[in-house]
Order: structure tokens, then sequence, then C-alpha cells
């Protein structure tokens, strides 16, 4: 297996923006080839859970966990296998598709241009390689984004709203892409309003109430 | 599939600024372009007599230049961080602050080193004399350096608000006064014969110092402004 005894857990998050207490002592752990998926309504916290994770946003208090290890004092080697996809693209309105790819997910991994070629196709705008990201559809972006997220070969997905601007295809190509990541031994988290791989057995959900 | 190493990363980062900057060529322009202005305006507004320039013109092309650089500096980090490109260097599993000093070098390649160039042409006009031209390049190269690297923490600090550019003005002017005061005083000294060398050694060890311990600084204020 690609990614052997990955385990991550949280313990206890607490939470603040600005005076509203949003996180109230969340606690879950995921093991590999799992997919957890975090719903609730807007504004209950999801991004910022997420974020939290990531460590973009400080918790008031509570630890994460990485293969066993504080995440806190592991910092670089939790990021090595991080992928986070984020509500925004990352994207580089005057770079083309390829050189968005090259430029940001090469910090990552050594890739050759039949890595990045091979991941366009996955994703099905191999097409749209040589347009800048600016003349590509909002779906065609997303879709852009999660090709940087294959090519980061990270062990945990973190995915806010991944389905965000995609059609019933790209729904299918992202829940192919995180059952093909899960049965690879990775894991992945979500943070999702609509239909997302309900009735796939990798699932489980974590429900955040206000 | 390999783990790209830290150089190869910051050498990406690198060509991207390049890249993205030989797309929109109008906005580097834009500090040149301010720092001729008003560099040619000054004889305009003053006195075309050069013995009278010659006397003011160390300092105006030193304050053009500072002015020129800062106005450069609020588009540093503003679009990588507003799009999430940010987020994704922090995530990286890179060092921060290797990455950020490959884009500071950029902007420098991009905004500093034209105004260099440029200087030996409008101190010209200013009436400095070709004794100085080499000790204002010299003075300007480490000047602008500085210049970069300490705005690069300000637009650090400042990019997490919004209209920070005030707010960046304010704070970095000061940090920078030092390199005004030594940058033109260098100029002053050789055209008036003496060894500029000592303000020269002082911009130096400003650069080493700026150079050494900015990125970390500049990195940890990045942090903070992604965390909003």
């Amino acid at each position: 297996m690609a990614f052997d005894g990955a385990l991550f857990e949280a313990r206890g998050i607490n939470a603040w923006r600005g005076d509203r207490h949003i996180l109230r002592d969340v606690s879950f752990s995921v093991r590999k080839g799992e997919f957890l998926k975090i719903t609730g309504p807007n504004g209950v916290g999801k991004t910022t859970l997420l974020r939290v994770i990531c460590g973009l946003l400080p918790a008031e208090t509570g630890d994460i966990y990485w293969r066993g290890k504080s995440v806190r004092s592991h910092r670089d080697e939790f990021n090595l296998e991080l992928g986070y996809l984020g509500h925004l693209n990352s994207l580089k309105a005057d770079l083309t598709a390829r050189e968005n790819l090259k430029f940001l997910a090469g910090l990552r991994q050594s890739l050759t241009a039949r890595d990045i070629d091979a991941t366009l196709d996955r994703v099905g705008i191999l097409s749209r390689g040589d347009l800048p990201a600016r003349s590509l559809s909002a779906g065609q972006k997303r879709r852009l984004s999660l090709a940087r997220l294959l090519l980061a070969d990270a062990a945990l997905w973190i995915l806010d709203e991944p389905v965000t601007n995609l059609d019933t295809a790209g729904i299918e190509l992202v829940e192919s892409l995180i059952v093909d990541h899960v049965g690879r031994g990775g894991l992945a988290i979500a943070a999702a309003h609509q239909r997302l791989l309900d009735d796939a057995p990798c699932l489980r959900r974590l429900e955040l109430e206000p | 599939m390999k783990r790209s190493p830290t150089f190869e990363a910051a050498k990406l980062v690198f060509v991207r600024d390049l890249t993205l900057a030989w797309r929109r060529w109008d906005e580097v322009a834009q500090p040149l372009i301010f720092y001729v202005v008003v560099t040619t305006m000054f004889p305009l507004a003053t006195t075309p007599d050069m013995s009278q320039l010659r006397e003011i013109g160390g300092g105006v092309v030193w304050v053009a230049a500072l002015l020129a650089s800062l106005l450069a500096l609020e588009s540093l980090l503003r679009a990588d961080v507003d799009d999430g490109t940010m987020e994704q260097w922090v995530l990286s599993g890179q060092p921060l602050g290797w990455l950020l000093l490959a884009k500071v070098a950029a902007h420098w390649v991009l905004t500093g080193l034209p105004l260099v160039i440029m200087s030996p042409i409008v101190g010209t006009g200013l009436g400095l004399p070709t004794e100085a031209w080499g000790v204002l390049m010299l003075s300007l190269l480490l000047g602008t350096g500085t210049l970069s690297m300490i705005g690069g923490i300000g637009a650090g600090l400042t990019v997490g608000v919004r209209r920070g550019s005030v707010l960046l003005s304010l704070l970095v002017l000061p940090l920078v006064m030092p390199l005004l005061i030594f940058g033109s005083r260098a100029v002053q000294m050789q055209m008036d014969g003496d060894s500029p060398a000592g303000p020269l050694q002082l911009l130096a060890a400003i650069f080493f110092m700026a150079l050494s311990l900015g990125p970390v600084a500049m990195s940890a204020a990045v942090r903070i402004g992604v965390e909003s």
C-alpha cells in the first residue's frame, strides 16, 4: 500500500472566529481507506475546521495527530503528506493550465511534462492545457485544481466543497478520484453540502451542529 | 515522482514571477516610469542651472528610487494571497522563507534593478558627473535590495489588512530612512572628492542583515496573513 499506517486524529478542537465560539470540542479520527464527510448548515464552521486541520488557522485548544505524532511539533512532515483543496482555486489567470500545474504542484513534486498531461487527461481538460486559466470555465478551473491535488501525491486529502461549479460528470469524477484515493490506502476529509459518495462503504459522516 | 528539492522549488517561484511579469509588463513598468518622470520634473520645477542641480542631484535620485520601490511593494504579495496560492505555498512542505526569498529576488529584478540601470541616465539629467555614477549605482544596488526585503516583511504584515497600502508606507518608510541617508551621503562624498567607503559599507551591512533575517520575519508575517 502506498500510504502505510496513515492515521489522522483530532482531539478536543475549540476554535473562535472573532468573538464567536465556532468549534466546540470537536473530536474525530480517520483511518486509512476512509472518507470523512463533514456536513452541517452554512456558517457552522466546516471551513474553519478544515483550515484548523491544515494549520492555516490556530485552534484555541485541542491537538491534531498524524501517524500518532502531534502535528504541532512535526508540521513539515505533516504538510508533505497533506493535499488541500480550498474553496479558492489557487490559480494564476495569466498562466496556462499546464504552467499553473508546473509552478504550483512542482513545488512539491518533480514533475515531467508527461505527468502533467496524464493528470490533465484524468480530470478531462487535456485539450485546454495551453489555454490561460482566465479563459477556462468555473468548472474547468475546479478540475484544474483537482489536477493539482492529484499531482501532490498526498496521503491525506482535505477538500473544501470539492464539487462546487462541477457538472454531473464532474461530480462523478470527484467521487471516483476519492474512491481511488482511499482504495490506495489514502484518507480524505471533505466538507460538502451536495450528495457526495452517499452510499459508498468508505464513507463516514461528521455532523457539525450550530 | 519524487519530492522537489528546495532549490528547484525556489527556482520555480522565481521563474513563475518573471513569467507573470512578462505577461503584465504594464504593471511592472509603472515604478520605473514614476522614477523617470519625477527626476525629470525636478529641473523643470527648480532650476536648469547644472551647478545648483548637482548639489541636490544625488538626493533627488535616491528619494525618487525609494518612492518608486515603495510603489511596487503593494502588489508584492496581494495577488498570491487573494487567489489562494500563498496557502498552497505555506502547506507545500517547502521552507516558506526560501520560497519568499525567491519571490523577493524576482521582485527586485523587476522593480529594483531597472532603477539601478536607469540611474546614470536620470543622474546625468540632474548634473551628476560621470565620476559619481559608480557610487550611485552601487549604493542603489544595495539600497533597493534591502528595500525589497524589508518591504517584503511589511507587505506580509499588511496583506491581511484591507486597504493596507497606507499602513505599509507608514511601516516601511521609517525603517528605510537609514538607506536614504547613507545612500545619498555616499554619492555626495564621492562628488566632493572624499572616499564614500564608510556609508557604502554601512549600506552593505544593512543589506546583509536584511538578507539573512528578512526571510524568517517575512515567512512569520505571511503565515499570520493567510490566517484571516
